[in-house]
């Protein structure tokens, strides 16, 4: 069966906003919200924010004009997808005291219907990376799974890249090769156009159910040749090949110790990457002892408390916290799951306080360990 | 190394992602702070086999992971011994027979009892770790014939924090059974051996080549006695230990209890020492 490919322009993308509203979704787009792009819900196309950009650098983000009207032109949105589908904070159960004991009723909500439009190739990969942790490791995480079943993705492949973006050695993006039910690619030559390109049946479903011509090879051709553009845009990037004998040889290399006196163990990093899925538990009671609960909260391996054993926490210097993070997203992660927790999005890199990029510290211990 | 994905998935049987509630049929006291609770085994709820933890949960006030101490063989409870540190573990401690508390697991991987089977089996045990032991020396002594020569060594930080005085007593007079507990201070009236566990190996007499060594205790106890049983030609895959981490879920969904490449709560807590020894010596890994 040939792939599904079909050319429409902006009445297109109103027409599948619409449908995908007319199927119950809630539709999750990227959208100028205060000084940045986030993702948010989208009424209807006329809340896209065309003709932004966003600047980012270690450390800084600002929007900016673009050079053209592009709707999907901004990098990767300040927050990655993951609050949508691995959410900030869940209710896990719910108890009830009954003379003397108790009942436990695990609690999952009916997950909402969400449609995530026009996220980023790095970010359906960061999909993808929780899929692997979260649904095809030993068990199944329900929430997770509820939430999952009911996701639409919509991809919007990269034109540009911004100067955090390192994708392209991650093979990530800047085109996405699977993890979407639809990508699209934006054009602008005089008015915007749209190559969509069913990743599913789900997908495919959908597409039929637009007006639009099947996209041509040369106009193929000419959208993903924009990708390939913003691929060699890219200045960083990351051997992750390398990355298990590098970083395991040089545990105790000093540029730990550098990277350990800037970081502030502020835990945005571990925040803001779509893949970090670090959680802890709390547990609570209502002052009468008679209903208690326990909520699941995104927790940092950046906080003290993250290894606390009886005696003391395992990493109690910052410097071993952040060699814990960087270890675990380009080395162990291969080990325990077979891909990298990495997926390049260049998040941690921007929204960094201190300024500190994964691929120059990453690339302080290759270097080092060549010579 | 388990970079590929399991064959099949398991769907979580009952008990694994939400606490099952069960009763306390007893709470025994062994030392001044350590108590031992015995409680039913919720309907649903797998077997254990030595080795494995279950993560008990006291009611609105949170869960902690506590090996399991008790029997393997003996269906309907699971026993556990625990130290009260926390507001958890004075919870569980304090509790009355008839009260309740909940119960996940049982998780994680076990001790090789199959491996030791034929061999003579050393125990080498610090503080609290001498409980996740016992269900072994349970079930050696029910299977004594598949076994050779038992040797349990013992450290403890004071006579007082002897844990199952009694027991070791009475299996130190079972036949090719071999008992010794060392404190760290012994006090006026101490006549047993002061000093870390390592310095009891002097008194063992066990082939290295036919012996599985089997350890749980404080890190730095184990690191130390693997040392010394290296350097006594102990081979390093006949050597099976217990590590600790902080688990919060117990189904690798946390990432609390991270160890290298491995999460500590499923392809943990019990490691053959290889495994683990490219880890081991790294300072707040
Ligand atoms: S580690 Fe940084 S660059 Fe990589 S996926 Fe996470 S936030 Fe993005
Ligand atoms: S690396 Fe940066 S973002 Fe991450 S904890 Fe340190 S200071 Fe915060």
């Amino acid at each position: 069966m040939k792939k599904q490919a079909v050319r429409f322009d902006d009445t297109g993308l109103t027409c599948l906003i619409e449908l995908l509203r007319g199927e119950g979704y809630e539709v999750i787009g990227p959208r100028k919200s205060g000084p940045a792009v986030r993702l948010a819900r989208i009424e209807s196309a006329a809340d896209l924010t065309p003709g932004i950009d966003s600047e980012t650098s270690p450390g800084r983000y600002r929007m900016a004009g673009a050079p053209d009207a592009r709707i999907f032109g901004a990098g990767p949105a300040a927050e990655s997808p993951k609050r949508y589908l691995h959410a900030p904070e869940a209710r896990l159960a719910v108890a009830e005291r009954e003379n003397g004991a108790f009942r436990i009723i695990r609690d999952t909500p009916a997950a909402p219907k969400t449609a995530l439009f026009g996220i980023r190739p790095c970010d359906v990969a960061g999909i993808a990376r929780l899929d692997r942790v979260l649904l095809r490791d030993r068990y199944k995480d329900p929430d997770y799974e509820a939430r999952r079943e009911q996701t639409f993705i919509v991809a919007a492949n990269c034109v540009r890249s911004s100067e955090t973006c390192f994708c392209a050695s991650m093979e990530t993006g800047p085109r996405a090769a699977s993890g979407f039910d639809i990508a699209l690619t934006e054009s602008v030559n005089g008015r915007r156009e749209y190559l969509a390109e069913a990743g599913s049946t789900k997908g495919a479903a959908m597409l039929a159910q637009i007006k639009a011509e099947p996209a041509a090879a040369d106009f193929v051709k000419a959208s993903h040749a924009q990708c390939e553009a913003a691929s060699a845009q890219q200045t960083r990037s990351v051997d992750y090949r390398r990355a298990r004998k590098v970083i395991l040889r040089n545990f105790e290399h000093r540029r730990w110790d550098a990277v350990g006196k800037r970081c502030l163990a502020c835990g945005n990093c571990t925040m803001s990457c779509p893949t970090c899925f670090c959680v802890n538990t709390k547990d609570s009671s209502s002052p009468d002892l008679s209903h208690a609960e326990r909520r699941r909260l995104w927790d940092s391996c950046f906080t003290q408390a993250f290894s606390y054993i009886h005696g003391g926490s395992v990493r109690t210097s910052t410097k071993s916290r952040y060699r814990q993070w960087l270890s675990h997203k380009l080395a162990h992660w291969q080990d325990q799951f077979g891909e990298t927790g990495c997926v390049g999005c260049g998040r941690c890199i921007t929204w960094c306080p201190a300024g500190i990029d994964i691929t120059e510290e990453f690339a302080a211990l290759d270097s080092s360990s060549q010579s | 190394m388990t970079a590929g994905e399991p064959a099949t998935l398991i769907a979580a049987p009952p008990g694994i992602m939400e606490p099952l509630p069960a009763q306390v049929l007893s709470v025994d006291k062994e030392t001044h702070d350590t108590f031992t609770l015995r409680m039913e085994q919720p309907p649903g709820m797998a077997g254990f086999r030595p080795g494995q933890f279950s993560m008990l949960y006291v009611f609105g006030v949170g869960e902690l992971p506590i090996s399991i101490s008790g029997d393997p063989e003996h269906p309907g409870e699971l026993t556990y011994t625990v130290r009260s540190v926390g507001p958890v573990t004075y919870q569980l401690v304090t509790r009355q027979q008839g009260e309740s508390a909940g119960i996940r697991g049982p998780f994680g991987t076990s001790w090789p009892m199959a491996e030791c089977r034929g061999k003579n089996v050393l125990l080498i045990a610090g503080g609290i770790g001498l409980a996740p032991l016992r269900p072994a020396i349970y079930h050696i002594l029910r299977h004594r014939g598949d076994f050779n020569r038992l040797v349990i060594l013992y450290g403890a930080r004071s006579p007082k924090d002897v844990l199952y005085k009694k027991e070791l007593a009475a299996w130190n007079l079972l036949p090719d059974t071999q008992v010794l507990t060392t404190v760290d201070y012994g006090g006026v009236s101490w006549r047993g051996y002061v000093g870390v566990v390592t310095t009891l190996f002097k008194f063992i007499r066990l082939l290295p080549s036919e012996t599985a060594t089997i350890l749980c205790g404080p890190e730095i106890m184990m690191r130390y006695a693997i040392r010394d049983l290296t350097a006594r030609g102990f081979d390093e895959r006949q050597i099976w230990l217990s590590m600790e981490r902080n688990m919060r879920c117990a189904v690798g969904f946390c990432g609390h209890c991270q160890l290298g490449p491995y999460f500590a709560c499923k392809d943990g807590p019990v490691f053959n020492f290889p495994q683990v020894k490219p880890y081991m010596d790294l300072y707040e890994l």
